[in-house]
């Protein structure tokens, strides 16, 4: 298998309050993922894969918290904590399957996107869910 | 016209995200393409500084190991230095200005390094002010790291010998069958020489080395060692693993081999065209 990578990066978008403007929120996805394309030698593929879940989050935001979501009144650390986890898986898989596919830029390494998204996923969450439960917002 | 904004207006979000999309998408293919000047890339000002600030910090934690290698390194040359067989003998024979060669090494650091992706770049702390230019080749004193292919003023970016876009020349060092250094993408410690001819004596354990006939390497640095071969699917071509001397996980300095013929050697080459 080699070498995992998580990318604890995408807690800042999954945690970037819901109710900011869409095209807001996907432009700093882009900036975001750019700098870290730069860093890392990668082309655009962190910008795309950022500026992919940033667009489609809505939807799995409603998908996973229901109509809830449609109100503005949801706060990720007073959810329910299966629709939390679902939240993130989502947010996850997705990312870091546009990631791979990406990075490999073909379709005969299928097998190795999949295991390689399936690993590096399980370990992200693992970071999310971590970093999550350490820095709990202050109740008052 | 009214219909036009509304359209706009309607679907800001969509027509902002196939814009940032495909922004991203084309600097995604751009750097799959071989050899372009890129921006956005790790020797660029920004970048280049920021990993030398924290490479600065780290390298102490390393001194030790590296101290080892250059005296393993000095050991080797001692060695054989002092055991030229006639001194005498030689001196009468040995040209100086021939001997001096057409390649220039170089010393560098490396201030960043990945392994774990499919396209694996390096970056070194020293650029075109150093006279260090795209396509030269960079190894360290165990083994070939890999080939610049983007120079800034003070850094330069390496494509590793772990990356999808790398093909170097290689051979066997007991006969003069060669073939292409590739990488799979599966582990940063074994790499793959492919297209190697039915008929050479492929053995586990043997060496590899560099085979000279780009200008980029010199002829003869060491690679690795055969571990395992399969024919290919014709059984007319080896495709051999070999288990790099080199660790790409742990490298800290490196040498930059500049060719100094190479632009008179270009401008042959040109001709043609």
């Amino acid at each position: 298998m080699g070498f995992i990578n998580p990318y604890l990066y995408l807690l800042f978008l999954i945690v970037y309050p819901f109710n900011t403007p869409q095209g807001l929120f996907m432009l700093i996805a882009f900036l975001l993922g750019l700098s870290i394309d730069t860093f890392e030698d990668s082309g655009g593929i962190h910008a795309a894969a950022c500026v992919f879940i940033a667009y489609i989050r809505p939807i799995i935001l409603r998908f996973s918290f229901g109509i809830s979501y449609d109100y503005q009144t949801v706060k990720l650390s007073n959810t329910p904590y299966g629709a939390r986890l679902s939240y993130i898986i989502l947010m996850v898989l997705l990312h870091n399957l546009l990631l791979f596919i990406l990075e490999m830029f073909s379709f005969s390494h299928v097998y190795l996107i999949l295991k390689k998204t399936f690993f590096t996923s399980i370990f992200t969450i693992l970071l999310v869910l971590i970093s999550l439960t350490l820095f709990k917002p202050k109740r008052r | 016209m009214q219909q036009i904004f509304n359209f706009l207006i309607r679907n800001k979000n969509n027509i902002l995200f196939l814009l940032l999309f495909g922004l991203s998408l084309f600097l995604t293919i751009q750097s799959h393409s071989f050899h372009k000047s890129k921006f956005i890339s790790s020797a660029n000002f920004i970048t280049g500084g920021i990993y030398k600030k924290a490479n600065n910090i780290q390298s102490y934690f390393y001194l030790e190991e590296y101290n080892e290698r250059l005296l393993e390194e000095n050991n080797l040359l001692r060695n054989k230095l002092s055991n030229v067989p006639d001194t005498l003998f030689n001196d009468t024979f040995i040209d100086s200005t021939v001997y001096e060669g057409i390649y220039e090494f170089r010393t560098a650091r490396v201030i960043n390094n990945n392994y774990s992706k499919v396209d694996n770049y390096i970056t070194l702390d020293k650029g075109r002010k150093d006279n260090i230019l795209p396509e030269s080749g960079v190894v360290t004193s165990q083994g070939i790291v890999g080939i610049i292919d983007n120079a800034s003023k003070n850094y330069s970016r390496v494509i590793s010998i772990l990356n999808s876009d790398s093909k170097i020349n290689a051979q066997l060092k007991k006969t003069n069958h060669f073939g292409s250094l590739v990488w799979n993408g599966k582990d940063p410690n074994i790499i793959q020489l492919i297209d190697v001819p039915r008929l050479a004596p492929v053995k586990k354990g043997d060496t590899i080395i560099t085979g000279g006939k780009s200008l980029i390497f010199p002829r003869g640095i060491p690679i690795g060692n055969i571990v395992g071969f399969a024919l290919d699917e014709n059984g007319s071509y080896y495709t051999i693993d070999i288990k790099l001397f080199n660790d790409m996980t742990n490298i800290g300095h490196v040498y930059v081999i500049v060719n100094k013929d190479r632009k008179e050697i270009r401008e042959l080459e040109d001709i043609d065209d």
